[in-house]
């Protein structure tokens, strides 16, 4: 055998559970992992670094740092992109996605877990689609679409083009989700002389509670940094943060860097937070897995 | 791969953070011995199975293998077979692929690999099936599949975790039929942990008895059987009458009362007159008596079951105490009957929350 | 209640249901005269008034997704400029700026996806088991969700540019002796992909691998396989065929590239990607028709590398029932 023989420890190993094994420094896959994630997160803390020591420096040219520190670009990129608006309208939107999507995914979702019926792997396909072809695909004719019956630069445009990926999100994350409640707690609750509204509202709602923030806190990061469908359909007045920022960034001349470099640095602050708040509520990983099963399916006989 | 001749297990132990799954193991086992640790679930016996293979760490004692020091070898360099609790086969390849992945990593050559695993499917009734892939299996396959993949290396210790949990009633005393045929045809050292007594007593020429990460009693199936070590190991075996009483004389043969009636039982914790003790008997050691002199213990029949030949009665003692046993008469709920057993099948135990003197077993917070 | 889920009835579009009832179901049952005997014939196809709950999600998808993009293909077939049903994808084959864009965009696309993946599995493999800090360093892998595009590439233009700490640093060890040029080009654009796609390929990659049973690991170990050999034998052939699905997640995120292109690329030259002439035609010279025919062929383009990664995909072993189906 080529292997190469595997010495005792000296010392016990008592540490990690799994198996008596070579210290990890000893393994070649712990050396690739460790310099891909040496190599990526360096050059993370450049990428997100050189923004933020430039939003809070006065002048920055060719030097290591900003010549002197300061929070005025702050201030002043508030007023000049008028964020308070911005941010209102960011909040508008994502709230408004948020309840939408989830209301109408929740019951989607629920048919689809709970009923077999010919054509559903054709629906399954149809909440699938949004989410596997990107925005910028569907979104061209969707805009056209939208400005053809004056919708396009409204809040209301703006927030139907969002929902064309987040139903399906919402459809795809709660289907495995409801099918996991064993059906039979519905048939107990009817047995117990429930109605379908208190089969919904007292036995149905409290389960899905979990599965139904989560996959809220999902859409509301997903539609706060989705740029390409608000890009293509919001107006001036219907712009959120993150459209606002590429205008910002793409009519660069005019501006100064530095107030750009802040908004952005207080669009990655707040888009932070929900990420930890999304962490909070959700294993990723197992949110994924569950994705996951509806994924393979539909290539399979297509 | 060669065989041994003793394999010894010297307090062999594993916490998880503060917990202790398994609390220094000591036994001894020989070449061709077929041992069953038996224990509710989280007793330990699953800890000290992947102990043993080596797929958890100890964190205490040692394994010796004919005085060799085993315990820090990695799972793949034992050369142990196992059979997993879900099977754990592989569900990309077919079943010849699972069974042959072993002899594959041995660089066994081909041809005499092919043989082999010919050879094995066909000791478990499965050639027809070497094409498939174990999710095309029944349940029953399965398992079949797992024990021809674990035992085609021929290896030292085939080490068993629950194999026929999975399996429906009827198939599950087809495999045990199987599993016992196979080590008398093969000989093979096999290490097999199990919560269900039955199993343990039918398979195993000795059992292994554990509570709570601790050794209750080490003996073959008939001095467990007969002569439970604790209080713990007869409900475990099912002595499934468990009474309070009071020790009137003590002894070998003491004299005991219960419910205030008076029986001479089998002493097993040598408890000394006046103290506190807990009586166990089978069902089908306890039967009505005849003796209208007044002997035995009344109780009123509560639940009548029928179990085809004889019944099977819970009665009810005249303090309260349920009793079970089987008898051939025909009895009705509120008849009253008196009961009576040989002296040497009632056993007495110290209770359960005073500590038990003959073995440094039973943790004496918990209770059943 | 209702419903006996008989299967076996003919295909059709029962997934808008029902239509004549319209609307969720009222909770009370209280039905006259011939309705019965229409309720008890979709019950037999397993079409009853749950079903109707998906009608809304339909209803809508089909609105605001099917009509969107039939309408497009239709508009792309109807060019502002005439010229016959085809003029668009004529005009657009026909000229090599055009027709490059989608080999800029491959370029790009192909190894942005490939290098994510790869990256992505010794990451995993290194985080799947919980050690002290895992919690830590997940949310450090995952945080580039949070970005965005433009904040990334205001980053690497910065970070990567000619006075950046990327080439200051080099130039400081000396293993270079002028700066790289890295920003406003293809290398620009193709780091900018793999910040952003790196985050999806990783949490994909390690969803995929702790939903492989240790125990199958585990079994391996017994039967004398080393590390390496369970990783080859075992790991990898299960890991596959998500891997594959990675992949082409991946690949979808990193063709509609846009932002980046344009803020990090060189979007008049290297890196005019497929979308930027999309979006140019669609909304700067306002060719609605051009516009949508550029989006479908990009679709088209996607869809085929889509197709053969699951083509070969399908070739390997997925899901737990066995067969290839």
């Amino acid at each position: 055998m080529a292997d190469v023989v595997r010495r005792p420890g000296g010392a016990r190993d008592t540490g990690e559970p799994g198996e008596p094994a070579r210290r990890w420094y000893r393994r070649p896959g712990n050396w690739v992992a460790v310099v891909v994630f040496g190599f990526f997160f360096v050059n993370l803390a450049g990428i997100i670094g050189v923004p933020l020591a430039d939003s809070l420096g006065t002048r920055w040219f060719t030097s290591w740092l900003p010549d002197g520190w300061t929070t005025k670009w702050y201030g002043s990129a508030w007023r000049e992109f008028s964020l308070g608006q911005v941010f209102w309208t960011t909040a508008l939107v994502a709230v408004l996605v948020v309840a939408v999507s989830v209301v109408i995914g929740v019951t989607s979702a629920y048919a689809l877990a709970r009923r077999g019926f010919p054509g559903k792997k054709a629906v399954m396909l149809l909440f699938l689609l949004p989410i596997l072809v990107p925005p910028l695909t569907y979104g061209i004719p969707l805009a056209t679409v939208l400005y053809k019956f004056h919708l396009a630069g409204t809040l209301t445009g703006v927030v139907l083009a969002n929902l064309v990926p987040s139903v399906p999100f919402v459809v795809l994350t709660m289907t495995p989700f409801i099918e996991q409640i064993d059906p039979r707690i519905e048939a107990a609750a009817r047995m117990c002389g429930a109605r379908t509204r208190s089969v919904m509202l007292r036995v149905l709602a409290p389960l899905l509670v979990p599965g139904i923030l989560a996959a809220s806190v999902l859409v509301l990061v997903r539609t706060v940094g989705m740029f390409e469908l608000t890009f293509l359909t919001a107006g001036p007045e219907s712009q959120t943060l993150v459209v606002a920022l590429y205008y910002a960034v793409f009519s660069a001349g005019i501006r100064t860097q530095q107030s750009i470099d802040a908004m952005a640095v207080m669009y990655t602050g707040s888009m932070l937070v929900l990420l930890v708040i999304a962490l909070r509520f959700v294993n990723l990983t197992q949110l994924v897995t569950r994705v996951r099963e509806e994924t393979p399916r539909q290539p399979g006989d297509g | 791969m060669s065989h041994f001749s003793t394999l010894r297990l010297e307090g062999v132990a594993r916490s998880f953070g503060a917990h202790r799954a398994l609390a220094g193991l000591d036994l001894e086992i020989s070449g061709g011995e077929f041992i069953a640790l038996l224990g509710p679930s989280g007793c330990g016996k699953s800890t000290a199975l992947n102990c043993l293979a080596g797929l958890l760490p100890l964190t205490g004692g040692a394994i010796l293998l004919d005085g060799r020091r085993i315990d820090r070898l990695a799972p793949e360099r034992r050369g142990f077979g196992m059979v997993f609790q879900n099977y754990a086969l592989f569900p990309h390849m077919t079943v010849r692929g699972n069974v042959g992945f072993g002899l594959k990593m041995a660089r066994v050559p081909k041809a005499e690999a092919a043989r082999r695993v010919a050879e094995a499917l066909e000791l478990v009734h499965l050639a027809d099936q070497a094409h498939k892939r174990p999710g095309q299996l029944s349940g029953g396959q399965q398992q079949r599949v797992a024990i021809a993949r674990a035992i085609v290396l021929e290896p030292r210790l085939v080490l068993m975790d629950e194999p026929l949990s999975n399996l429906d009633a009827a198939l599950r005393l087809e495999m045990r039929a199987e599993i016992r045929r196979l080590h008398q045809r093969l000989g093979l050292t096999t290490v097999y942990v199990t919560h269900d007594q039955e199993e343990a007593l039918s398979l195993a020429d000795r059992l292994v008895v554990l509570r709570d990460g601790r050794t209750q009693q080490i003996g073959t199936p008939e001095e467990v059987y007969a002569t439970p070590a604790n209080r713990y190991v007869a409900s475990f075996m099912g002595y499934r009458t468990m009474l309070d009483a009071t020790v009137v004389t003590g002894g070998e043969r003491p004299l005991i009362e219960v419910a205030g009636t008076r029986l001479t039982g089998q002493d097993r914790d040598g408890l000394p007159a006046g103290a506190r003790a807990a009586v166990a008997v089978r069902p089908e050691d306890l039967d009505v008596t005849e003796d209208a002199a007044g002997g035995g213990l009344p109780a009123t029949v509560e639940v009548v079951e029928y179990h085809g030949r004889e019944l099977a009665v819970q009665a009810r003692l005249a303090d309260g105490q349920s009793v079970h046993f089987r008898t051939g008469s025909r009895l009705a709920p509120d008849d009253g009957v008196r009961l009576a057993a040989p002296p040497e099948r009632v056993l007495v135990f110290a209770p359960d929350d005073t500590p038990v003197p003959a073995s440094a077993a039973a943790r004496p917070a918990a209770r059943t | 209640m209702s419903a006996a889920d008989a299967g076996g009835a003919p295909p059709g579009h029962a997934g808008s249901g029902p239509g004549a009832a319209g609307g969720p179901p009222p909770p009370a049952p209280a039905h006259t005269g011939g309705r019965p005997a229409l309720r008890h014939r979709l019950a037999e196809r397993g079409v009853d008034r749950t079903l109707l709950l998906a009608a809304p999600g339909v209803l809508f998808l089909v609105v605001l997704f099917c009509y969107p993009l039939l309408y497009g293909v239709g508009l792309s077939f109807q060019p502002q400029k005439g010229g016959g049903a085809l003029a668009n994808y004529r005009r657009f084959f026909g000229d090599p700026y055009l027709r490059g864009t989608i080999w800029t965009t491959l370029r790009l696309a192909v190894p942005a996806a490939l290098v994510n993946c790869l990256a992505a599995v010794p990451v995993a493999f290194r985080t799947r088991a919980p050690f002290r800090g895992r919690r830590l360093v997940t949310t450090l892998l995952v945080m580039p969700i949070t970005l965005g595009t433009v904040l990334t590439a205001e980053g690497l233009l910065g970070y990567l540019g000619p006075n950046g700490w990327f080439n200051k640093a080099l130039l400081g060890i000396g293993l270079v002796d002028h700066p790289l040029d890295l920003v406003h080009n293809y290398w620009g654009v193709l780091a900018s992909l793999v910040i952003t796609g790196f985050p999806f390929s990783y949490l994909l990659t390690l969803s995929y691998l702790t939903g492989i049973d240790p125990s199958l690991e585990q079994a391996a170990a017994t039967l004398g396989a080393a590390r390496r050999h369970r990783f080859r034998y075992i790991l990898l052939p299960l890991l596959a065929p998500g891997l594959a699905i990675t992949f082409c997640l991946s690949f979808v995120l990193a063709f509609a590239v846009f932002p980046s292109a344009q803020l990090v690329g060189d979007p008049r030259g290297s890196t005019h990607v497929i979308s930027i002439e999309a979006y140019q035609a669609a909304f700067q010279s306002f060719d609605y028709s051009m516009g949508s025919a550029i989006a479908m062929i990009m679709a088209a383009v996607m869809l085929a590398v889509v197709a053969i990664v699951l083509a070969w995909r399908s070739l390997l072993y997925r899901g737990a029932t066995g067969g290839k189906g």
